[in-house]
């Protein structure tokens, strides 16, 4: 039947010249130091690691790497400006420096969004367009909320919980640090924040900016290090709460590290999510939300849409829509503006993505990839999806963290429902009906934190956003991403 | 393949889709042929109730002479004009390229009798008209009488014949919203239409990027159920080199190669070409020129 849908041709004609943004204008320093009580300070070991831009693997500055000692300062800090100083701050006062350092990102948004790409691999378009606006808006909205505790628990006295500790990932960066420090200062706590070790610029540079929007000192205290540093945080006798986004995995860890202790908890990990087509959808806008779902950040997305489940009943058709749209995808030098698909966070997740891709083979599932020249150097997959999958197969049914889809077919709306639950992951999903009916009865059926109807990767800093099951607990964002913050009595 | 029926759109995947594609960016040496390909797929078209023959040739000699500066540059595609200058359009065009297209079937309303609609597409035919320009009856449309306006179709395609291509205007800008003009480009589409078109220019609601995308789209799932190729011409409004760019990469990321040709996408414009001309002319020499330097036949 498919060999009858004739497919379309997207390359060799009109294609675009380079169109390079420039990045004359970004110096980066040679070493970055250790953010704490509001000043830059050198590590204690005097110990740095190289950061590294995964497009071409050139080194692009040194990372300071904090150690035991560096860790006591920082939460020592952050103590003393929560008992001092910040803790007797009138809310509205909070509300004031967290306007101020999401004015100052947004003036600064060009160079972050540069910094975010070379530093990360992600392409400038979305780093442009998604990251910084994202992560300028997350502290608007917070800095909204902080004196209107009282309204948003009614009959309670929110009280800050004190010092927490925040290690947030790789995949966004500035974006992460604004979703755990804007409701962290809201709340009147005080931060000891860690960025992933491959992607620490962006933090840092957001330590300049709290600095320039004069924060008081030891308010929020960033520190950088691999995950020995975060294991510090976490274990940290003097931390009232762990804010965690990452892999299950470590989430998990950092669970059991905690769990005699008093320390509160939020947990963001990892998803295999569904993204469901019904053979009612709007086909095209539903292909197009699929190639947002996995490929968008180069799948490096705990939400991404990694299981596709099509009706059979128009299977052949989407899959060869779906197949005809990566064509026009635009896969290399992430700085430039018409690139969709960038460079791979780091070389191990690069060989972690290309584990799966042998397994799904090894498997038996069948491989489609886009055929596209990649760039020398650096670290690349081209998007990458799977047919004749099945529940079984690894490749939907752990979290690969890529560009990879894996495609299902389905029958009836009880078996998508039974397929898509079948994981001990549950982030997000995504229904495609042009029945509203249909949309609110998966919504309710699938057991998963976000649901998107008829679209996919929404973000907004007023929509809370966590998971079921494996993929955490605790939410981010909207009124509900106060809540982890506070102690309400 | 089964025909996937009453095809569904989502108006704001569409919009989101028509944003992402317009942060493309086109430089160098991707602009200038994209440029020269708009040129190429021009209908330069005047279609007022004073022209005269005079004005007529005034435009048919621009068709064929875009800048004598930059004698390389492709012609436009065709000079769109009313069934009573097809006579005067032809004569003038006879030994070139460039096609004559007629709007016919009661312009811009079509609101007149099947009879009297054969006849005037017959007539423009006969005087050498390469392409019909009709529109569909969209109060029929609007009735529900969709067998109407499919038969409709059918029969000015069979007028048609191998004589002329047809282009089927859907005025989309009385249509409402994006379903109905999903329907009506597959009706269009099924009943004969060569080309799908999006507005008459009579009307101030004409063509804009979301609502070509859904004819592409529609017209992308009859290539992909049938196999036979659809153009496309969106009309009215299109007056700048960005915005023609921009419809250009709409058909590029949805058709992709094979509708990046004149044969297969038009520009229904009048003022569109003298901007693209300043916008070469600036990639060449690196300098603006003053608009007095363009003909404005």
């Amino acid at each position: 039947m498919s060999s009858k849908i004739k497919s379309l041709k997207y390359n060799g004609k009109w294609d675009f010249s380079p169109s390079i943004e420039s990045i004359e204008d970004i110096s980066l320093k040679k070493e970055y130091q250790l953010f704490i009580n509001g000043q830059f300070q050198k590590p204690i070991s005097k110990k740095y690691f190289p950061s590294i831009n995964p497009s071409n693997e050139q080194q692009l500055t040194k990372i300071a790497h904090a150690e035991s000692k560096d860790v006591d300062l920082a939460v020592n800090s952050a103590r003393n400006a929560f008992n001092g100083h910040w803790g007797k701050l009138p809310a509205k006062e909070r509300a004031k420096y967290i306007y101020r350092i999401a004015r100052i990102i947004q003036e600064k948004s060009k160079e972050l969004a540069i910094v975010e790409t070379l530093d990360g691999g992600k392409p400038i378009r979305e780093s442009r367009d998604i990251d910084i606006p994202l992560a300028a808006a997350h502290f608007f909205y917070y800095a909204g909320w902080a004196d209107k505790l009282q309204y948003a628990f009614p009959n309670r006295t929110p009280k800050p919980l004190g010092v927490v500790g925040q290690i947030i990932p790789w995949n966004f960066p500035l974006m992460m640090a604004a979703w755990k420090i804007a409701p962290a200062l809201a709340t009147g706590n005080t931060v000891v924040l860690k960025p992933a070790e491959t992607t620490s610029i962006t933090a840092l540079l957001l330590a300049e900016i709290i600095q320039q929007a004069e924060l008081p000192p030891g308010v929020v205290n960033i520190i950088t290090g691999d995950g020995s540093t975060g294991e510090l945080i976490v274990n940290h006798p003097d931390v009232n709460k762990i804010a965690f986004t990452g892999s299950t995995k470590v989430g998990k860890s950092i669970m059991q590290s905690i769990s005699s202790t008093t320390k509160r908890s939020t947990m963001e990990l990892g998803g295999k999510a569904a993204n469901i087509i019904f053979e009612d959808a709007p086909l095209d806008q539903a292909v197009e939300g699929v190639i947002n779902g996995i490929y968008f950040n180069q799948g490096h997305v705990c939400c991404a849409g990694s299981r596709l489940f099509v009706q059979e009943s128009v299977y052949e058709l989407v899959l060869r829509k779906l197949k005809d749209r990566m064509q026009s995808l635009v896969v290399g030098n992430p700085l430039d503006k018409n690139t969709d698909i960038g460079a791979i966070n780091s070389k191990e997740q690069l060989s972690t993505i290309n584990k799966y891709i042998d397994l799904g083979v090894k498997e038996g599932a069948d491989i489609f990839q886009l055929n596209c020249e990649l760039p020398n150097g650096g670290y690349w997959c081209p998007p990458t999806l799977f047919t004749n999958v099945s529940q079984s197969h690894s490749i939907a049914n752990e979290e690969i963290f890529g560009p990879v889809l894996a495609v299902q077919t389905f029958r009836t709306t009880q078996e998508v429902i039974n397929k898509a639950n079948n994981t001990p992951f549950g982030l997000s999903a995504g229904v495609w009906t042009d029945k509203g009916s249909k949309a609110f009865n998966l919504a309710s059926k699938l057991k998963a934190g976000v649901i998107w109807a008829n679209t996919y990767n929404k973000f907004d800093p007023t929509s809370p956003f966590g998971g079921y099951k494996e993929s955490g607990h605790g939410r981010e964002g909207g009124l509900h991403g106060l809540s982890p913050y506070l102690n309400l009595e | 393949m089964k025909l996937h029926l009453k095809t569904k759109v989502d108006k704001l995947g569409i919009d989101d889709r028509v944003s992402r594609i317009t942060k493309r960016s086109l430089k160098s040496e991707a602009k200038f042929q994209g440029l020269k390909m708009i040129l190429s797929m021009i209908d330069l078209t005047t279609l007022e109730g004073m022209d005269t023959t005079k004005s007529v040739e005034q435009l048919c000699y621009k068709a064929t002479h875009l800048h004598k500066e930059l004698p390389d540059l492709p012609n436009v595609a065709a000079v769109c004009v009313y069934p009573n200058m097809v006579k005067t359009a032809s004569n003038f065009l006879k030994d070139c390229e460039v096609k004559v297209a007629s709007v016919a079937t009661a312009f811009p309303s079509g609101n007149s009798s099947i009879e009297v609609k054969i006849q005037e597409t017959n007539e423009a035919i006969s005087n050498g008209a390469d392409e019909i320009d009709m529109v569909i009856s969209r109060g029929k449309f609007h009735s529900g009488e969709y067998n109407y306006v499919f038969d409709e179709i059918a029969t000015i395609k069979e007028s048609c014949g191998n004589h002329a291509r047809l282009k089927v205007i859907l005025e989309t800008g009385e249509l409402g919203d994006y379903d109905h003009i999903r329907l009506a480009s597959e009706i269009a589409i099924k009943a004969g239409a060569d080309f799908i078109k999006t507005s008459t220019g009579k009307i101030k609601s004409a063509a804009t990027l979301p609502i070509t995308l859904v004819m592409l789209e529609a017209i992308k799932d009859h290539y992909y159920t049938t196999g036979k190729m659809v153009g496309m011409k969106p009309a009215g409004g299109i007056s700048n080199s960005k915005l023609a760019l921009q419809y250009l990469l709409l058909v590029k990321e949805t058709l992709g190669n094979l509708w990046l040709d004149k044969h297969w996408f038009r520009f229904g414009a009048s003022s569109l070409a003298n901007d693209v001309l300043m916008q070469i002319l600036k990639q060449k020499t690196g300098f603006y020129q003053s608009n007095n330097y363009f003909s404005k036949d």
